[in-house]
């Protein structure tokens, strides 16, 4: 499994990190799917929807907010493809709540932010059986696919 | 009828489908029409008591059927609910 990303919109992904630490940030991916490959083309940066107070471990993308997702992936004429979101200070590896609440077929992105710079990012999608995740590998485009 | 429109991350589990279209006059229905007829969908629907799993959030038009009256809430011919899920994690 692989995943295209632009530069520039991993870039952005990892500075929206940064920028919301010590809390986790996140958003959509809105891209192309097709025969297993993906293209991230756009990004929609949401409001973490979490209580403050448990902002720096947990996040929430609301329905609503997944509503708006989906309208503005059918204006482009593309698909949501996965989240992206934040682990201050810990691996960017899944954690036991990020399995419980995930979706199959969603691409999980998750960008480690150490003291407020950004260390990695890696990708997961959950597996059918809901058990765990297998690891989606980034492929980062330096020019973005017209 | 009222028509089911399945989000991306589930149509695999209704073989591909991206619109039921099913009998039903409230919403409890629907789903229920929906996870008989495509038997995967149920584990990604409802959790192991039958309940509707937390993420799973259903829409008629632009409003949370939880604004209105949940599972209850009636249909009419040609209604479109969407199952719009919510995202969480840590």
């Amino acid at each position: 499994m692989k995943i295209n990303i632009p530069a520039d919109l991993l870039d952005q992904i990892q500075a929206h990190g940064e920028n919301t630490y010590p809390y986790e940030g996140a958003g959509l991916m809105l891209g192309q799917e097709e025969n297993d490959k993906r293209t991230v083309e756009s990004l929609l940066f949401l409001e973490n929807a979490r209580e403050k107070d448990i902002q720096h471990n947990r996040y929430l993308i609301t329905a609503e907010d997944m509503l708006l997702g989906e309208k503005e992936a059918a204006r482009l004429s593309s698909s949501i493809l996965g989240i992206f979101h934040s682990h201050p200070d810990l691996p960017n590896n899944p954690s036991e709540y990020d399995r419980e609440f995930a979706i199959p077929w969603y691409s999980y992105l998750i960008t480690s932010v150490n003291n407020a710079k950004a260390a990695g990012s890696r990708c997961w999608r959950l597996e059918d059986d809901r058990e765990s995740f297998s690891e989606e590998i980034i492929q980062i485009n330096s020019n973005r696919q017209k | 009828m009222p028509t089911l429109k399945i989000p991306t991350p589930l149509r695999p589990y209704a073989e591909g489908q991206s619109t039921l279209t099913l009998p039903g006059e409230v919403v409890e229905e629907i789903l229920e029409g929906a996870v008989e007829t495509y038997p995967l969908l149920k584990k990604h629907l409802f959790n192991d008591e039958g309940k509707l799993r937390p993420f799973v959030n259903l829409f008629l038009g632009e409003e949370n059927v939880n604004q209105l009256e949940g599972l209850k809430t009636p249909l009419s011919d040609g209604d479109t609910l969407l199952i719009i899920p919510s995202i969480a994690g840590g």
